[in-house]
């Protein structure tokens, strides 16, 4: 391996780049579209249901149980419904997801302390949301019953018990649950991945399909200088992109990175590698711009975007499919990521995870040079 | 004399098709060597295997003392090789192509200002080293693609079709250049199907879909390889001459050549009395009837044909 050669290939390549702007900025596009696309418009959060309410009893007390939903961030009111009708129809419509309907003698049973069955109808047709829709309906009436249940105890003359069991929930590296703090460590995988095996599966099979690969094949440069060289130029500008995505997260999101920024930027930048190779060694492999182009959107975006559990956890796949998730290099990408943005974990505890990259770039760069063949046919 | 390349029966088959088949020659080092055929007859496939981008099906061969099929990486090291397409890149600057290639050969840093300047001197391309290679006329891209090919003082070149779909003018400028190069004793192993330029080079081989129909210097070819006689006829109504004359048994092949005719005999006696007396009997006065050396052109048609008549006879008894 000789330096001057590699450098040669690299500085040729980065003159391509820089004089082809339309490239060169579709690279900086994906990222920040991206980022701002799933960012802003991808929010798992579920809160804000919009409700309508359906009072035959309209008492204080059942106002008091209307309060225990509409009071919370997770309700909020669309509309009053006269007729059981209405509740359907807004339901039929979209305009609400959940429904309450409250009996007319609701008050009535309450007062007699008898049980006082209320309608809950939630729109299942988004099944997580409506999981958790029902989750926060039950909580809402159970918090009203709890009230009831003590002010009933107190106006008797009675202590009013400590709750037996209470369960104290806190939630840790994502306080807020806010869904955008795992996602966003989760795109920039999905960023690395596309970025990179899209730039370089273009760059081999262009050298064939413009006939320049004939000259170039018949010179002493070897088959690793020319891997290597192709992709220094590709490198840096993956690695501006990684910057780029590491800035909009903390700056335009918020997102909290409480782990190494170093460790970071490494773990990505050797991730970067096995991506880049890859797409070049899909470029080898095809000899032909198109095919390489969907071949390495099909090998990456997908994987990256389903298998690597930036979007459907992995535990909840079945089994056969988490098997494959083995092989997804993303996966161990996002774990890291994920590990290092909420976690503020280190090598100590995801050594495993980084090594599996290091074994990653280090094949598929070492298949990319072999595929190489300084032949025609 | 050393020998620059060696052939002994080397054969490439795609498929079924053979492109190059059993084809045994050698080059002496510093002859400009003519590989001249028509289109698809094989010369590209020959000197890509001679390259050593391109793996033989068959044969052996050697250039600059290494096994074309086993050190292919060696040769590449010593040979210089223009491809047929033109392989530079078109959004780098004159320039940048002579960089690149100048890394890529790791000239030595002391020559490498040298040899660019030579090369940007060579290809006329003082005034546009700052230029887009897109922008340069043919003649210009190729005459750079010499010279990044040879920027690295090769011993041996290839070089494929240099001149197609390049003006005269350019074409003569460019085969100056190559003699320049032989005269600094370096071997150049040149494909055409411009049968004029054939006459510049030392040597030339035929090549006949896929086989080697005929090896020699120009001068051999018209002279002794062509067992036939070419006449030409003067005669008025020339026109009227040749379809009388395509009739007669004894005339190979008639073809008009400006006012004249040429006519290929293989029994020049017998042939030019036919002839007498056809061109009296059709009322063309003849004027003139002479013995010439055939053109290099002539030679090929004659063989081409001979070899179509041999294979044609070998499929009809087989």
């Amino acid at each position: 391996m000789n330096l001057t050669r590699i450098a040669a290939v690299a500085r040729k390549e980065a003159i391509h780049v820089l004089r082809d702007p339309r490239s060169l900025g579709i690279t900086f596009a994906i990222p920040v579209m991206l980022m701002l696309l799933y960012g802003f418009a991808l929010s798992l959060d579920v809160d804000d249901l919009p409700l309508i309410v359906y009072d035959q009893n309209a008492t204080p007390a059942s106002r008091d149980l209307i309060s225990h939903f509409t009071g919370s961030e997770y309700f909020t009111l669309v509309g009053n419904a006269a007729a059981y009708r209405d509740v359907q129809k807004a339901i039929d419509a979209g305009d609400a997801m959940v429904g309450l309907v409250i009996p007319f003698n609701f008050e009535q049973l309450v007062q007699a302390g008898r049980p006082a069955p209320v309608q809950v109808l939630i729109d299942g047709s988004d099944a997580n949301k409506a999981i958790t829709a029902r989750g926060y309906a039950q909580a809402a009436a159970a918090a009203y019953a709890n009230r009831t249940l003590v002010n009933e105890m107190l106006r008797g003359g009675m202590r009013a018990p400590d709750p037996p069991v209470e369960a104290r929930p806190r939630v840790w590296f994502n306080e807020d649950m806010e869904s955008r703090n795992f996602i966003i460590p989760g795109l920039i995988a999905l960023i690395m991945t596309v970025v990179g095996a899209l730039l370089t599966s273009l760059t081999v099979a262009r050298e064939w399909e413009q006939g320049t690969m004939e000259q170039l094949i018949a010179t002493p440069v070897k088959r690793a200088e020319f891997v290597l060289g192709k992709l220094a130029p590709y490198f840096v500008v993956g690695f501006c992109d990684l910057l780029l995505c590491i800035i909009l997260g903390r700056y335009v999101f918020d997102v909290p990175l409480r782990g190494s920024v170093l460790l970071l930027v490494a773990v990505s930048l050797v991730f970067l590698v096995g991506a880049m190779s890859l797409g070049m060694l899909i470029s080898i492999a095809t000899k032909n711009v198109q095919l390489a182009v969907q071949t390495a959107m099909m090998a990456t975006y997908l994987p990256a975007m389903i298998l690597s559990g930036f979007f459907v956890a992995i535990p909840n796949m079945p089994g056969a499919i988490q098997l494959v998730t083995h092989i997804v290099p993303a996966r161990y990408f996002v774990t890291l990521l994920k590990g290092i943005y909420l976690k503020g974990l280190g090598l100590r505890v995801m050594w495993f995870d980084a090594l599996l990259l290091v074994v990653f770039a280090v094949i598929v760069l070492g298949l990319a040079i072999r595929k190489f063949r300084k032949k025609l046919v | 004399m050393a020998v620059a390349v060696e052939l002994t029966n080397l054969e490439r088959r795609f498929g079924a098709f053979v492109a190059v088949d059993r084809i045994s020659l050698s080059v002496r080092e510093g002859e400009i060597f003519g590989f001249l055929g028509p289109n698809g007859a094989g010369k590209s496939t020959t000197i890509r295997m001679l390259c050593g981008i391109l793996t033989p099906s068959g044969g052996s061969g050697s250039v600059a003392g290494f096994d074309i099929r086993t050190q292919s990486e060696q040769i590449k090291q010593t040979i210089g090789y223009m491809s047929q397409r033109f392989s530079l890149y078109e959004d780098l600057t004159v320039e940048e192509n002579i960089n690149f290639f100048s890394g890529i050969y790791r000239i030595p840093a002391a020559k490498r200002r040298e040899r660019k300047e030579w090369a940007v001197e060579m290809a006329g391309l003082k005034d546009h080293r700052a230029a887009r290679t897109s922008t340069l006329s043919g003649g210009w891209k190729q005459r750079l693609a010499l010279g990044c090919a040879i920027l690295h003082e090769p011993r041996i070149v290839f070089l494929d079709e240099p001149t197609s779909g390049v003006d005269p003018l350019s074409r003569r400028r460019f085969w100056t250049l190559i003699h320049e190069l032989a005269a600094a004793r370096v071997t150049v192993f040149v494909t055409t199907h411009y049968m004029e330029e054939a006459e510049y080079c030392d040597r030339i081989g035929l090549i006949y879909r896929g086989q080697l129909i005929a090896l020699g210097t120009p001068h051999d070819l018209k002279t002794a390889v062509m067992k036939d006689d070419v006449l030409e006829v003067e005669c008025a109504h020339p026109m009227d001459a040749l379809d009388a004359l395509r009739q007669c048994p004894s005339v190979r092949e008639a073809a008009l050549f400006g006012n004249q005719l040429h006519i290929v005999a293989a029994e020049r006696a017998r042939t030019e009395a036919d002839l007498r007396a056809l061109l009296e009997k059709s009322g063309c006065a003849l004027t003139r009837i002479e013995r010439i050396t055939p053109s290099l052109e002539d030679v090929f048609v004659s063989l081409v044909e001979a070899h179509d008549r041999d294979n044609g006879r070998r499929e009809h008894t087989a």
